[in-house]
C-alpha cells in the first residue's frame, strides 16, 4: 500500500485527532479500512517480501487500533506523546485510602471466589466498572481540558490497580466455571 | 521450504487466468475439498460421487499406503495399521494422547522430550504428520484431476483452538503432501464466511462447531465485509469420537467386559458410531456383533440412555461458551444467531442444550459437514487473487496466550489470548546472576499460571553475554504471531536494532530437514511428481544457500583468515558446479559440504551479533542455565 508511513504515531495512523475524547465508531471504522488495505490477506498471491511487509504493516495497524480503543493504553500512549511518563514501575506513592480501597477489593474478590458467590462477583464487577470509568472521566478532563499531565499520569497509575482488579474479577469467573 | 510459493520465471499466470485454489478441511473423521467455480463454492467428490474423505490411512506391508474409503473399510480387519482420528495425535505428546489402552495402536514415543508421538506400523514407524499428508495427497489428486490443472494453492482449516505446535503440524502435513499453503484457517470462521456471505448476515454470531475430535465455540460480529472474530475457546480434545466411548464403554459395562483386542475394540467403536447416528433419527439402536472370541453382544440403547450417557461431555461445551463471551465481553443477550458446524451438532441433545444456552433456535441451514470446507474454498479464491468483485476482511485472533517462563516456573504473558493476529509483543529481559553469560528463554503457551500447566513451544539459549554485574544486559524478546496463527520469536539487540537471533520452531514440529527427508521417503513410493518437486526445490534451495553464504561473506568477511575465506569460496563454487546437471545426491553433498565448512564462521557471526547486542545494557528476571 501507498502513503503508509511507519513514522506516523497511533491516532494520525488512524487517522484521528490526539486526544483522549474518542469517537469510538470513527475509530473502528477508520481501523477497518486501514486494514482492508494492509492486511495480510491482500497480498497472500504475491511474493514472500511483500507478504512480510504486509504483517509488518497490519501488525502496526492492529497495535494502534489495540493501544487507542483501550482507554488506560490511550492514555498512556497519549501522554508519552507529551513527553510525561506514567511512571507505573516506579511511583509507588498513593493515596493511603485508595490502596486500603484496593485491598478490600481484592479480598472481597478472593472471598467471593472461595464462598463460589457468582451474585457477590457480578456486584463487585458491576461497581469495579462504575469506579474505571469514574475515573476514565476524571482522566478525560485532566488531559484534554486542564491539560494537567503529572495528574493525568497519577489516575493512569489508580487505571492501572483496577485494570488489575478487572483481571482477578475475570479470573474468578474462568475459576468458578471449573 | 517456503519455496513452493516461488514462480517459476515464463510460468507466471495471465492477469484474467483463473487461478485454481481450493480449500481443504482435514477432519478428525472426514475430509474435503471445495472450490469456487463459476462464483459459486462447491464441495468436490470423488469418482463415485462421495464428498467425504475418511480421515483413515492405512499401510500395508509392501509400503503401499491407502487413505479413505478403502481404508476405512480395513479398519476392523487390521487396526494396528490403519490409522484413523490421526488428527487427535497432530502436535501431541504420548502424555497428551491420555489412556491409549483403549486405542488399537502401537504409539512409540520419540527420543526428544516434547516430540510428537509416532506410530509404528507393518511400514515402518509414522508421525501423525506423515499420515495426515496421505489424506491431503488424495484430496490434491482429486482437486486437480476435477479441475485440470495444478493448483496454486489451498486453504486449510484448523480447529480455532489448536495451539501453535498443532497448527504447524498441519502446516507441515500439507508441504509434505507437495500442497502450497496459502493460509491456516479457523474452521468455525471459515463456517461464519459461508454462512455470512450466503445469508448478507449483520450483528454477532456465535459459530458451535463440534467435531469429530475437537470443539470450537467463536464469537464473530459481521457488518459491512468485515468478519472480525471476538473471541475464540473450545476443547481441542473433544468431540463425536468421545460420544462413540462413551457407547463403547456402555457395551463394555453392559457385557462385562474387560481388555479387548484390538480388532475387537475397533469393531465395538465402530459398531458405537453406527448407534450413535441411527439415535440422531431413531428413539433406539440395535448393536449386534460377534467377538473373536466367538461371545455375542447384543444390545440396545435408547435415546434417553444415550442422552444421560452423554451428558457431561455437552456440559463440557458450555465452559468454553461461558469464557468466549465473557472475553467478547458479550452476554447470551447479544448474540443474534447461533450457527452449528460438524456432523457431531446433529445430535438432537446437542441442539437442545445449545437452544436452551442461547434460548434461540440455532441455525443448521447450511450442511454441518460441508459448511467449513465451502467457506475455506471461498477464502482460497480470494487469496489466490481470483477478484470476485465483492471484497471482504477477515480479522481472526490468536486463541491461547503466549508466554515466557520466568523465575519460579511462572509464565508470563507476553501475548493475551483473543488477540487479533497479525501481532506482535517485545519483552525485555535482563540477566540476575553477576557474570552470567546465557539465558535461556522458554516459549510457553496456555492460560495457567505455572509453566508446568501450559504448552510447552520452544526453549533457546543465548549465549556470549559478555559478564556483567547482575541486570546490566538488555536483551528484547520479540513475540510475532502471523496470519496462520504461528509464532515467531527472535531476540535482539536494542541499540543498533541488529538482530541477534534465532527463529524458534515448537519443539512439537518437524525441522524442513525432517521434512525433506518424509518427502524423499515418499517420494520412493509415490507415483505423482513429488521427486520432480524435492529436485526443484533442493536447487532453489541451493541457490539460496549460496547466495546467504556470498553475503556474509560480503559483511562479516573481516571474520575470516584468507585461508578461511578460499575454503568456503571454494565450497561455494563446488555446489555451483553441481547445480549445472549434477544429480541430486551430488548437489546434496556439494550443500553439505559448504553447510560443513561454514558452521565456525556462523559461529564467530553469531558470536559477534551477541557481543555487539549486550555490551554496556542493562533489566527484569528470567529463568537461567
Amino acid at each position: 500500500m501507498r502513503n503508509f508511513d511507519a513514522a506516523k504515531n497511533h491516532f494520525e495512523l488512524l487517522g484521528l485527532s490526539e486526544v483522549f475524547e474518542l469517537d469510538a465508531a470513527q475509530l473502528e471504522l477508520n481501523y477497518r479500512a486501514l486494514q482492508a488495505k494492509v492486511h495480510p490477506d491482500k497480498s497472500a498471491s504475491l511474493s514472500d517480501s511483500e507478504q512480510r511487509q504486509a504483517m509488518q504493516r497490519s501488525t502496526r495497524v492492529n497495535e494502534a487500533y489495540q493501544t487507542l480503543k483501550s482507554p488506560i493504553r490511550r492514555a498512556r500512549y497519549l501522554l508519552g506523546l507529551k513527553g510525561v511518563d506514567t511512571q507505573e514501575e516506579t511511583n509507588t506513592a498513593m493515596p493511603v485510602e485508595f490502596l486500603m480501597a484496593q485491598m478490600e477489593w481484592r479480598e472481597a474478590v478472593v472471598d467471593a471466589e472461595k464462598s463460589r458467590d457468582i451474585a457477590a462477583l457480578d456486584t463487585l464487577d458491576a461497581r469495579m466498572k462504575i469506579e474505571t470509568r469514574e475515573l476514565e472521566a476524571e482522566l478525560r478532563d485532566k488531559i484534554d481540558t486542564e491539560h494537567d499531565y503529572p495528574v493525568a499520569a497519577g489516575l493512569v497509575r489508580k487505571l492501572r490497580f483496577m485494570e488489575k482488579l478487572a483481571e482477578e474479577i475475570h479470573s474468578a469467573y474462568d475459576e468458578l466455571d471449573n | 521450504m517456503a519455496l513452493l510459493q516461488i514462480s517459476e520465471p515464463g510460468l507466471s499466470t495471465a492477469p484474467h487466468q483463473h487461478r485454481l485454489a481450493v480449500g481443504i478441511d482435514l477432519g478428525t473423521t472426514n475430509s474435503l475439498v471445495a472450490t469456487v467455480r463459476n462464483g459459486i463454492s462447491v464441495v468436490l467428490n470423488d469418482e463415485h460421487g462421495r464428498a467425504m474423505l475418511p480421515s483413515v490411512v492405512r499401510y500395508g506391508a509392501d509400503g503401499g499406503v491407502v487413505a479413505g474409503e478403502a481404508a476405512q473399510l480395513a479398519q476392523s480387519e487390521d487396526p494396528v495399521n490403519t490409522i484413523v482420528s490421526v488428527k487427535r495425535f497432530m502436535g501431541r505428546g504420548l502424555t497428551d494422547v491420555g489412556d491409549t489402552s483403549r486405542l488399537p495402536y502401537r504409539f512409540v514415543e520419540t527420543g526428544e522430550p516434547g516430540g510428537m508421538v509416532q506410530l509404528r506400523t507393518v511400514a515402518g514407524v509414522k508421525s501423525p504428520v506423515e499420515v495426515s499428508a496421505e489424506i491431503l495427497k488424495v484430496l490434491r489428486q482429486r482437486a486437480e484431476a476435477s479441475l485440470g490443472g495444478e493448483l496454486v494453492g489451498a486453504v486449510i482449516t484448523v480447529p480455532a483452538y489448536f495451539d501453535d505446535a498443532q497448527r504447524q503440524a498441519t502446516k507441515d502435513a500439507a508441504k509434505l503432501a507437495g500442497i502450497n499453503v496459502l493460509r491456516l484457517l479457523n474452521e468455525p470462521t471459515a463456517a461464519a464466511i459461508a454462512y455470512g456471505l450466503d445469508n448478507a448476515s449483520e450483528g454477532v454470531y456465535a459459530v458451535y462447531d463440534l467435531g469429530g475430535g475437537t470443539f470450537d465455540i467463536s464469537i464473530l460480529r459481521l457488518s459491512r465485509g468485515v468478519f472480525e472474530v471476538l473471541a475464540a475457546n473450545g476443547d481441542s480434545a473433544l468431540g463425536g469420537d468421545d460420544f462413540d466411548q462413551r457407547i463403547h464403554c456402555w457395551l463394555l459395562e453392559k457385557n462385562q467386559l474387560s481388555a479387548l483386542n484390538p480388532r475387537d475394540t475397533r469393531l465395538l467403536l465402530t459398531l458405537a458410531r453406527t448407534a450413535k447416528e441411527q439415535l440422531t433419527d431413531y428413539p433406539e439402536a440395535r448393536i449386534t456383533a460377534v467377538l473373536s472370541s466367538g461371545e455375542l453382544i447384543d444390545n440396545v440403547l435408547t435415546q434417553a440412555e444415550f442422552h444421560s450417557l452423554s451428558q457431561n461431555l455437552i456440559q463440557r461445551t458450555l465452559q468454553p461458551l461461558r469464557r468466549a463471551l465473557r472475553d467478547a465481553k458479550l452476554t447470551v443477550a447479544d448474540v443474534k444467531g447461533v450457527v452449528m458446524v460438524g456432523g457431531a451438532t446433529r445430535m438432537p441433545q446437542v441442539q437442545q442444550a445449545v437452544g436452551e444456552f442461547f434460548g434461540q433456535t440455532p441455525l443448521t441451514n447450511l450442511d454441518p459437514d460441508k459448511v467449513v470446507a465451502l467457506g475455506a474454498a471461498i477464502q482460497a479464491n480470494l487469496l489466490a487473487g481470483n477478484r470476485t468483485g465483492d471484497d471482504w476482511l477477515l480479522l481472526d485472533v490468536i486463541p491461547l496466550s503466549l508466554g515466557l517462563e520466568t523465575m519460579g516456573g511462572l509464565a508470563e504473558k507476553v501475548i493475551p489470548r483473543n488477540s487479533t493476529i497479525p501481532t506482535a509483543r517485545a519483552q525485555e529481559f535482563t540477566t540476575y546472576k553477576d557474570g552470567q553469560t546465557a539465558m535461556s528463554l522458554h516459549v510457553v503457551q496456555g492460560e495457567r499460571e505455572l509453566v508446568s500447566d501450559c504448552r510447552s513451544l520452544a526453549k533457546f539459549e543465548l549465549r556470549g553475554i559478555p559478564a556483567m554485574v547482575a541486570g546490566a544486559a538488555r536483551i528484547r524478546v520479540t513475540f510475532q504471531v502471523d496470519a496462520d496463527g504461528l509464532l515467531n520469536v527472535a531476540a535482539r539487540e536494542m541499540a543498533s536494532g541488529i538482530e541477534a537471533a534465532i527463529v524458534v520452531k515448537p519443539s512439537y514440529g518437524l525441522s524442513d530437514a525432517d521434512i525433506t527427508r518424509m518427502l524423499q521417503e515418499s517420494a520412493q513410493h509415490a507415483v505423482d511428481d513429488m521427486q520432480a518437486r524435492a529436485q526443484r526445490e533442493q536447487q532453489t534451495e541451493a541457490n539460496q544457500l549460496c547466495e546467504a553464504v556470498q553475503n556474509a561473506l560480503a559483511q562479516d568477511g573481516d571474520l575470516l583468515d584468507v585461508v578461511q575465506r578460499a575454503h568456503i569460496e571454494a565450497k561455494i563454487a563446488g555446489v555451483r558446479e553441481a547445480l549445472q546437471g549434477g544429480g541430486q545426491q551430488l548437489i546434496k553433498r556439494a550443500m553439505t559440504a559448504l553447510n560443513e565448512a561454514t558452521v565456525s564462521f556462523a559461529q564467530a557471526r553469531m558470536d559477534k551479533s551477541v557481543t555487539r547486542a549486550l555490551s554496556g545494557k542493562n533489566i527484569s528476571d528470567l529463568d537461567i542455565k
